[in-house]
């Protein structure tokens, strides 16, 4: 590395090829021309050449797929047996009118709405505490982030464990019992189920947004608390005031990478009970999702153009409840109380800051 | 090392925090912002770690323990039957063999995703063609397409390339993600002066010379988080190689839910399989979960 460095600076303009020894190129000042050509060609295509792997591998296993999944949902199409008759929309419109694959959809919401919302109130709170002056500040966040070394089929099977019908001992009902409470069918019944197969999802991501929302927070500048703080408010104030509208951008980040996780909810529910159904989500599909729906349909029924309708479908649904949720949490939180500062006043607080601690320096 | 220490005076680039501004001092502490935490702090925290903490911990007491354990309220004591129920995890998988294939595969799927991704990030940031800045728009544009929704023709795909229940059949569909020639462009836009660059070509050095000459030793700590999620993601993986495996030739996380097959289920050893995966896992955990925690906080500063 330095040593190109030092090359660059002291080379004269054309002694490249009169250089040390190290380049590429040595020898080459017989055939200019031939040699001019190659680099010309070299500086022209190489970029190509660096791009492509990338373009090469999305036409084989994304675009080529893809296209080809609009093919197959217009057809009868068996897993065993191939292609049989063309259909046109049949596909979609049996699929849309199809009790289980509208259950599937009110169940990957509910599961969602379960997941999504105790996760990010459980990560905001632990990430303002972990912004806080605490002590042993590594080993916290560690053990924060403990349950996200666990894959999620680890987490099902341990929460498939955890959680089981009444009379079948399981840490839930014991605990239940303990204070006193009814026992719960978390297979059997239809939420509870569905708090169970969310609670995994809880379970593993809250200390990883938290370590997300803790990094915005961090990098939120101190003389805004400063100044709140002079002004009287409190923590409390301060954290509705200026941390939240403040990593705003990062908590949007995270409500849309927990909704693109949440809507393809899968290796949870399909190893939730495995005993019951062979896993397509429940005896009376209590907890089947939209994506296992989709597995069952193709692999277990073989109907792969229904499945491949029903895949496009769910993309549509993907779409447009990521477009939604961006324009309604975005809205929710904006419109935080308080007097927010312009982007160019926190740019100057930011200036002055940076222009303090270079004088300090 | 240069690299890296100019990366640092160029200024923000998007992926890595910036350094730090010294946090504490001056005037806040007159109102006491500054104030070390109290103990509700630690006491909330300490809940949260506890829950996060305890089913782990519980799995290794059910799978180590005896049927009188699975009835205690909350068991807190490992029993004497942890190597007896790994025995039979072992027994009922091929427990090895799905170990070795996902290291083999998130390796392979490792390296190739930061080669590629490394090499194309850096033509998309330094590099001028035609049709650059289109391209790299469509390469963000198909990280809105989810993995599922082209699943079924891609099955066909390896049925009829004969990999059905073969192991590159997992690892091929991922050997270059957009999401890594994405993250590491946004890297290398800022980190890498131009000028360097231009000294290197004056120097005589071809486009893959100064590529492995300048960018490559720029690019390290975003390529070391790049790597670390690649590995992570294709060790978690689940739905594809479930389709495309079979129970004799599995990864880790399939032959896992594969304990839980048939009508009774032995708790104690479905429990033990999970601890088994996760026991390396949570060694390396210890080793490295520090760089794991600053990947995850430089990566998130995107937003």
């Amino acid at each position: 590395m330095s040593s190109t460095l030092d090359k660059g600076l002291n080379a004269s303009p054309g002694g490249a090829v009169a250089g040390s020894g190290e380049g590429a190129f040595q020898g080459g000042r017989s055939t200019p021309t031939w040699r001019q050509r190659l680099s010309r060609f070299d500086l022209k295509a190489s970029p190509y050449l660096y791009i492509s792997p990338f373009f090469l591998l999305f036409a084989l296993v994304g675009l080529f797929p893809l296209v080809y999944t609009f093919y197959v949902a217009m057809y009868d199409w068996d897993l065993l047996s191939g292609k049989e008759s063309f259909v046109g929309l049949e596909n979609f419109s049996t699929a849309l009118t199809d009790g289980t694959f509208w259950n599937s959809i009110e169940n990957t919401i509910s599961i969602f709405a379960l997941s999504t919302f105790p996760q990010l109130l459980g990560a905001l709170v632990i990430a303002a505490l972990l912004d806080q002056q605490i002590r042993a500040k590594t080993a916290w966040r560690m053990g924060v982030l403990l349950p996200y070394v666990v894959t999620p089929v680890a987490v099902a099977l341990i929460f498939s464990s955890i959680f089981r019908n009444a009379g079948d001992s399981s840490l839930a009902n014991n605990i239940l019992d303990a204070i006193g409470l009814d026992q719960v069918e978390w297979k059997r019944d239809r939420l509870p189920s569905h708090i169970a197969i969310a609670s995994m999802v809880n379970w593993r991501w809250t200390g990883y947004n938290a370590l997300i929302l803790l990094s915005a927070m961090q990098a939120v500048p101190r003389e805004l608390y400063e100044a709140a703080a002079i002004d009287g408010a409190g923590p409390v104030r301060r954290f509705f005031s200026v941390t939240l509208p403040n990593v705003r951008p990062t908590l949007l980040f995270v409500i849309v990478t927990a909704t693109v996780y949440g809507l393809q909810i899968f290796a949870e529910p399909r190893l939730y009970d495995v005993a019951n159904a062979g896993g397509i989500g429940g005896a009376e599909r209590q907890f089947q999702t939209t994506v296992l729906y989709l597995w069952e349909m193709a692999f277990f029924r073989r109907n792969l153009g229904r499945a491949s309708a029903v895949a496009l479908l769910l993309f549509v649904l993907i779409v447009s409840i990521g477009l939604v949720n961006f324009f309604i949490s975005k809205r929710l939180v904006a419109g935080d109380e308080g007097p927010k500062l312009t982007r160019a006043e926190r740019r100057a607080i930011k200036r002055a800051a940076e222009a303090r601690k270079a004088v300090a320096r | 090392m240069t690299a890296l220490g100019m990366s640092q005076q160029q200024g923000a680039p998007q992926a890595v925090p910036a350094p730090q501004p010294a946090r504490r001092g001056r005037r806040g502490g007159k109102v006491g912002l500054y104030k070390r935490a109290g103990w509700p702090v630690y006491l909330v925290l300490g809940i949260s770690v506890l829950l996060f903490a305890y089913p782990l911990w519980w799995s290794f007491v059910v799978a180590s323990g005896t049927n009188a354990t699975r009835g205690q309220t909350l068991p807190f004591i490992p029993g004497p039957n942890f190597i007896k129920n790994m025995n039979e995890v072992l027994d009922a998988i091929p427990f090895w063999k799905a170990l070795g294939n996902s290291l083999l595969v998130s390796s392979v799927v490792t390296i190739s995703v930061v080669t590629f991704s490394t090499l194309a990030g850096y033509a998309f940031a330094k590099l001028k063609f035609k049709g650059r800045d289109g391209l790299m728009i469509f390469v963000i544009a198909t990280m809105a397409i989810p993995t599922q929704l082209g699943i079924i023709p891609l099955f066909m795909v390896m049925k009829n390339l004969g990999w059905t229940g073969e192991i590159q059949a997992v690892i091929v569909p991922t050997l270059v993600t957009a999401f890594g020639v994405f993250l590491m462009r946004q890297y290398l836009v800022g980190v890498i002066p131009d000028e360097l660059i231009e000294a290197a070509r004056v120097d005589g050095c071809n486009q893959i010379r100064t590529f492995w000459n300048v960018a490559v030793p720029a690019a390290r700590p975003a390529m070391a988080i790049l790597g670390l999620f690649t590995f992570m993601m294709a060790w978690t993986d689940f739905l594809w190689p479930m389709i495309i495996l079979d129970a004799g030739n599995p990864t880790l996380q399939t032959a896992l839910a594969n304990l839980q097959s048939g009508y009774y289920i032995d708790y104690s050893i479905v429990l033990a399989g999970a601890v088994m995966a996760t026991i390396p896992v949570l060694v390396l955990y210890i080793a490295a979960g520090k760089q794991l925690i600053s990947g995850i906080m430089a990566g998130a500063v995107k937003g």
